[in-house]
């Protein structure tokens, strides 16, 4: 028996190791074949493209470009630090003369980096997206639920889905720098016209998904919810937005894959300080770095876009009632 | 009042379509009294859902009307509770809570939390649920799922129970199973049910009366049947018994001979 044991023992182990090979493929090996090909492609036509402003960026130049732009991260925050260590000291140096001087703390003033700047796209797309959800369900269910409304919106939806954020953009500007005029505004005006334009923009695949989910719940639920004479609010609340909770996170993800786009043309024109800006900046300065600094933001923006993508398909997964469902 | 407990009362609907609204049903009038089990029996598409959906108020009568305990009625309510075919459970919610659902929305005013909880848990053991409180619908099996709703539907203490097809989706031995639970639970309770069914031997076991229905369009009430076998039945001793046997062939001759099938009748 124990013999029989130890003889079948090698055979599972290869099978099984053989199957993790397999995943292993799947997982890792394949995903890298196809990087390396691609890698390849691109350094062959780089070396075959020259520019006003020089040969066109293979993989080496702009990984070299994206440690600069590390560098100049840290470079920076260094400045900063001292700057802050100095007025430390000329402060407490003025405090040790005369215990009752006015002491004067200022921000340092330096460049964003390019950290900084993913940072500000972030925000601004986040806060766009939030606009864009706290409009899109609401409206979405209001127009799931009736028909009347859903008839009254339809053709206003049909219309805006497909402008532009481009065409958006000189109105929300204009109309932003008309209405949002406070002495100390809390945030900038090209970070308003900025996250507008995007919620303006990302607000539809929300609003169709979540009025196709609304539309489409389980007759006999609609009909149950009928049966315990359930108030509008609690239907809403106990039947339809659970029904309907699927597709609405695809019209999210949707919503938010379009936001990450539109941003990046929001900040360009809007100047609003993000990734958006640093590509036009870049463009303006046509240095022999901008195009492999340009590079580095279109992989950036691309890595970025991918991460939001998964967070919101994590959320999804965590939200979703029905485990069995395979969410891609 | 004690025995016209509900009463459909010259019930016909029309059903819009693109030429002549389509006429579902034509007159239907029957009484039901306290306590009684009645079973709707006819070819698939006569209108047997139509005529329990009427009562549910799910949908409006064009003519005629319900009256329950005396009073008309043509909304939903939780008064008459409706089992449905594919028992209708929110998926997202557990046995419990989709239970708890219903209570809280009938018993909201007049249960306290406590209450509430024990009354959930007592309408789950009822239907030998008790077990799988927490499990959501998509983890049960589907005779589990329909007792789940059943213990809903009782939980709400309907003065009429409503059930379209309880176990038309289920397995003959399952089937079986929840037809004695049903039996013993309504000896218990002495509710009023309205079942429709398919199966002529469930109809004849459960039943005190038997509504046959005829085709449509324009369907209507054929006959009546009651069913006079003492309470409670076995299903095992009817099996032999010739008086069972009998209701059994009265029903068939209807469904098969008087009131063809329109499909059967084409081929
Ligand atoms: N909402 C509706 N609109 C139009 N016609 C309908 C509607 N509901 C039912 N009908 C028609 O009314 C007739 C009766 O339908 P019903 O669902 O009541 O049949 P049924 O006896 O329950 O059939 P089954 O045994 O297959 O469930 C059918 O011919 C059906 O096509
Ligand atoms: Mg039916």
């Amino acid at each position: 028996m124990l013999a029989q044991l130890q003889q079948l023992k090698p055979k599972v182990t290869f099978a099984s190791l053989f199957k993790f090979y397999n995943s292993l493929a799947k997982a890792i090996t394949l995903p890298c074949v196809g990087i390396v090909i691609f890698i390849f492609i691109w350094q062959i036509t780089a070396s075959n493209i020259v520019t006003s402003l020089g040969q066109f960026p293979g993989p080496g130049e702009v990984w070299n470009q994206s440690k600069v732009l590390v560098t100049e991260h840290y470079q920076e925050r260094e400045k900063a630090q001292t700057f802050y260590e100095r007025q430390e000291i000329r402060n407490s140096k003025k405090l040790a003369k005369n215990p009752e001087a006015v002491i004067k703390i200022r921000q340092y003033t330096g460049q964003a980096t390019y950290f900084d700047k993913i940072v500000t796209s972030l925000y601004t797309v986040a806060f766009g997206f939030l606009i864009a959800t706290l409009a899109a369900i609401p409206l979405g269910i209001a127009c799931g639920l009736s028909d009347k409304v859903y008839r009254a919106v339809n053709p206003i939806i049909q219309v805006f889905k497909p402008v532009s954020p481009l065409a958006w953009l000189p109105l929300v500007t204009i109309v932003v720098s008309a209405t949002y005029t406070s002495a100390d505004p809390y945030f900038e005006k090209a970070f308003v016209t900025s996250a507008v334009t995007v919620a303006l923009c990302c607000l539809w695949p929300t609003v169709v998904n979540t009025i196709v989910g609304v539309a489409s719940i389980d007759r006999d639920l609609i009909d149950v919810s009928r049966v315990l004479r359930l108030s509008t609010l609690a239907h809403i609340k106990s039947i339809v937005i659970p029904s309907a909770l699927p597709l609405i996170f695809t019209g999210l993800r949707l919503s938010l894959a379009t936001g990450w786009m539109v941003l990046i043309a929001a900040e360009m024109l809007a100047q609003n300080p993000g990734l958006g800006k640093f590509i036009w900046d870049e463009f303006q300065n046509g240095s022999s770095s901008s195009l492999s600094r340009i590079m580095v933001a279109v992989i950036t923006i691309g890595i970025i876009g991918f991460i939001l993508d998964h967070l919101m398909l994590m959320i999804q997964k965590r939200f979703s009632w029905n485990k069995q469902a395979t969410l891609r | 009042m004690q025995n016209r407990y509900l009463e459909i009362s010259q019930v016909s609907i029309d059903f819009p379509t693109d030429g002549e609204p389509y006429r579902a049903l034509q007159d239907v009038t029957m009484s039901i009294q306290k306590g009684e089990f009645i079973s709707l029996i006819g070819h698939s598409g006569c209108g047997k859902s139509t005529v329990l959906n009427i009562i549910a108020g799910l949908h409006q009568a064009t003519e005629g009307g319900i009256i329950l305990e005396g009073r008309e009625v043509n909304e939903p309510g939780p008064d008459r509770a409706v089992v449905f075919q594919n028992h209708a459970l929110l998926p997202w919610l557990t046995v419990y809570k989709n239970v708890e659902l219903a209570v809280k929305s009938v018993f909201k005013d007049t249960k306290s939390k406590a209450e509430i909880g024990a009354w959930v848990e007592h309408n789950l053991e009822l239907v030998n649920m008790g077990h799988a409180l927490h499990k959501l619908p998509g983890e049960i099996s589907g005779g589990m799922k329909q007792r789940v709703g059943i213990a809903r539907c009782l939980a709400m203490q309907p003065k009429v129970l409503l059930m379209d097809e309880p176990f038309g989706a289920l397995d003959a031995l399952t089937r079986a199973h929840l037809q004695d639970s049903l039996m013993e639970i309504q000896a218990q309770l002495n509710s009023t049910v309205v079942m429709i069914t398919h199966d002529v031997d469930e109809a004849v076991l459960l039943s005190d009366r038997i509504v046959m229905m005829s085709n449509g369009p324009a369907a209507s009430i054929g006959e009546i049947l009651h069913v006079d076998l003492e309470r409670p039945r076995n299903r095992v001793a009817l099996a032999e018994d010739a008086n069972f046997n009998a209701y059994r062939q009265q029903v068939l001759r209807f469904l098969y001979e008087k009131q063809k099938h329109p499909a059967t009748t084409a081929a």
